[in-house]
């Protein structure tokens, strides 16, 4: 009789239990890039659907129409996305336009500290204005453009002797810009396996963002600055410095004499073909895809291994990642910061890297396990020590499409002057601000 | 009493709705039936084009909906017709629309003369030639990119093949010389047989007696081209060319597949330029007056040519 009791009291408990949850139950959507971070995500989450009964979707778009379809979305008011990892590029426009939700008040109610993240990260990924304390995005996925190569073609014998030979020096991981060009110029052309090999995949993509998130990988080294005093709009003599337009007619120089045949309108993809496919012994792109590209069976594993952007006249790598913001116009915020509060917490990060995510909290970063958990992973600490990011202001397009154009033009089109590529950008740069009324 | 339709259709009436009816002319009559397609033409075509032109005199921007929105005059107008870069954009298009046109009026025609011919496997051969335009622009795109690929491509081994040169040492779509005709070329594979039909549908409408009057006149084959041929499918010709004009001067999705407006601004035509300046940069205004002078230029050309093409209609 006891027991009959016992069974029923735990029943109605179950029931009730059941049916708060399920009355509270939300259907949220994310949206994100279509790439292999995503997939870890979508692993990530089921722990979020069975603690919280929140069910998730995902809208994951191909990089290249990325900012197309998810801006779009923002600037009509669209409710497809509760959640989104946006680029870091579009926090000032989400702020400033009302799209994204400044969370403040959340992380002071919930405890979430940013300090408990990396500084570079909370900076680029959630801050506007840049700097202050207003928080409109948790750093969710950590990133900056590096460098990964042919481990198995530095370690020939054969090879090295050819390079010791052509060089005077020994091959090994590029230790500044000038030596990446001369070892990817060396391996141009190359016979390797009885197969014509190329130096280096650059991004050259005249579309969306590819050619300026690479030749930023030259300018950052070289010390380019967008204005002479943060804050002031004044790119005269910093845009187009001495510095700038050598590091510019560097990345032609390579575009030129290192890269693979037909390669004038590539990105992420192609790079990530062009090395898969044994074509070239290094090549650029994103630390997201590393993991990817390790776990390849036929590039990856002892094949393949990694380095930061190499320096110049100083250290500098071109940042990627997002920020992860709730969406002001979702129907659904209460359920979408219930996913930030779980996202933040430190289990769930150190998951997070573990499935192939880049964490961006400190507790994860700062373990002493980090560094060796992954072959690349002490580069990416490196790299994101020495990031740099493009204008993150409202007005973040149409600079970046100027750019692409100026840049593609010189360095693929082969018009025009370093110099004179430089000179163009600014009038186009002082156009938008003049516009933006900030200037 | 009738047994016609519509005398059937009349009697059925209710006579309640009959009476209102006939108290109505036949003006009101006929408005009552043309009224939702000029509402729809009203709502769809005339109000967004009153709307863009009051647009471009203005620095709106459609994503920043706070944004207090100024008159600026004429200066998105004085903006654009300075600014050398739309020129270039301008050339980019005038010679893919010369080019396009003029190689597909070449071997359109010539096809349709040699398909005209009857022969064994006419209708085969009519069906393969024109199953390019049946494939969408973003396939055909996508397709040709391979087909171009210096390393893998076919079409630089087949050139190769012929000059002897290797393969990967010229690359058509990245190439600033050669990009413009990659696209010309890729234009002209699809849309010539489109030229071809309309040209056959001229070729066969000329009837046979008039060629028979130029034999008994002992007419040679040359002088009944140029006399009968010729002139006969001169306005089936024109009427092609138009349509072809209007529909690459606006041309986007096959370029943007292929070249993506590069290598630099070398293929960006101005339909490509005025995505990117409306829908990329947000720069609502300003793509408004673009939109507009490039309609003046399309509406005024486009008026120039069909009075010429009534000109020869009436010859």
């Amino acid at each position: 009789m006891t027991y009959t009791k016992l069974a029923s009291a735990s029943a109605i408990v179950l029931a009730a239990t059941t049916l708060s949850t399920t009355a509270n139950a939300e259907d949220l959507t994310l949206c994100w890039a279509a790439w292999d971070p995503a997939n870890a995500l979508v692993e990530l989450s089921k722990e979020f659907e069975a603690e919280s009964g929140h069910t998730m979707n995902f809208e994951f778009v191909p990089w290249p129409n990325f900012a197309d379809r998810m801006l779009n979305e923002l600037n009509s008011g669209g409710k497809l996305c509760d959640l989104l990892i946006g680029d870091s590029q579009w926090i000032g426009g989400g702020a400033e336009n009302g799209h994204y939700v400044q969370l403040n008040e959340f992380f002071d109610a919930e405890g979430i500290s940013m300090d408990d993240f990396a500084p570079a990260t909370v900076y680029a990924y959630s801050t506007w204005p840049k700097g202050t304390p207003n928080y409109y995005a948790l750093p969710a996925m950590g990133d900056a453009n590096g460098w990964f190569y042919r481990k198995d073609w530095f370690e020939n014998p054969d090879i090295q002797a050819a390079y010791k030979e052509a060089t005077g020096q020994d091959l090994r991981e590029p230790q500044s810009q000038k030596e990446l060009l001369q070892i990817a110029q060396f391996f141009q052309g190359r016979e390797i396996d009885g197969k014509t090999v190329y130096g280096a995949a650059i991004f050259t993509e005249r579309g969306s963002e590819g050619i300026t998130m690479g030749v930023t990988g030259a300018l950052y080294p070289w010390g380019f600055k967008y204005e002479n005093t943060p804050g002031s709009y004044d790119m005269e003599g910093a845009v187009n410095s001495p510095e700038a337009v050598e590091a510019l007619e560097f990345y032609k120089e390579f575009y030129e004499t290192a890269t693979p045949p037909g390669y004038t309108n590539s990105y992420m993809g192609e790079s990530l073909d062009a090395f898969k496919s044994g074509q070239v012994a290094m090549a650029m792109n994103w630390f997201a895809f590393f993991p990817g590209l390790y776990a390849d069976p036929n590039t990856g594993g002892d094949k393949i291994d990694f380095f930061v952007n190499p320096p110049q006249n100083q250290a500098g790598s071109t940042l990627g990642g997002q920020g992860i913001s709730v969406v002001s116009y979702s129907d659904k915020q209460d359920a979408a910061l219930e996913y930030i509060k779980w996202f933040a917490q430190p289990d769930v990060q150190a998951k997070w890297w573990e499935l192939g995510g880049y964490s961006a909290h400190n507790s994860v970063l700062e373990d002493p396990g980090f560094v060796d958990s992954q072959p690349f992973a002490g580069d990416f600490l490196e790299a994101m020590g020495g990031v740099q990011d493009f204008w993150q202001e409202p007005a973040y397009a149409e600079l970046l499409l100027a750019m692409q154009k100026r840049i593609h033009d010189y360095v693929v089109a082969d018009q025009g002057t370093a110099q004179e590529a430089l000179d163009l950008l600014i009038e186009d740069w002082t156009e938008v601000f003049e516009d933006e009324g900030k200037l | 009493m009738s047994d016609r339709t519509v005398d059937r259709v009349a009697q059925a009436t209710p006579e309640r709705v009959a009476r209102k009816i006939r108290g109505l002319s036949d003006r009101a009559i006929a408005w009552i039936f043309i009224s939702p397609t000029i509402f729809l033409l009203l709502a769809i075509n005339i109000f967004p084009l009153i709307w863009t032109i009051q647009l471009s005199f203005t620095n709106y921007k459609a994503n920043r909906i706070g944004r207090e929105v100024k008159d600026v005059g004429l200066r998105n107008y004085e903006r654009i017709l300075t600014d050398s870069d739309t020129w270039l954009n301008m050339q980019a298009t005038a010679h893919f629309l010369f080019w396009t046109i003029f190689f597909q009026v070449l071997i359109g025609f010539t096809l349709a003369w040699l398909i005209n011919k009857k022969f064994k496997g006419n209708d085969l051969w009519t069906t393969i030639i024109v199953l390019p335009m049946m494939l969408s622009p973003a396939v055909v795109g996508n397709f040709w990119k391979f087909l171009y690929q210096p390393q893998i491509g076919l079409f630089n081994y087949i050139v190769s093949w012929f000059t002897g040169k290797d393969p990967s040492s010229f690359e058509m779509l990245g190439s600033v010389t050669l990009a413009p005709w990659a696209i010309v070329i890729v234009d002209t594979w699809m849309w010539t047989p489109f030229v071809m039909l309309i040209c056959l549908a001229g070729l066969r409408s000329i009837p046979d007696y008039i060629y028979e009057a130029a034999e008994i006149d002992r007419a040679s084959k040359l002088r009944q081209f140029f006399t009968i041929t010729i002139p006969m499918v001169l306005p089936f010709l024109m009427l092609a060319v138009l349509f072809r004009g209007i529909e690459n001067f606006k041309m986007f999705d096959l370029v943007v597949q292929l070249t993506g407006g590069g290598p630099g601004s070398v293929t960006e035509l101005t339909s490509i330029n005025l995505k990117r300046e409306a829908f990329e940069k947000w720069r609502t205004g300003y793509a408004s007056a673009y939109a507009i002078i490039l309609f003046v230029t399309v509406f005024g050309l486009a008026s120039i040519y069909v009075k010429a093409l009534n000109k020869v209609k009436q010859r």
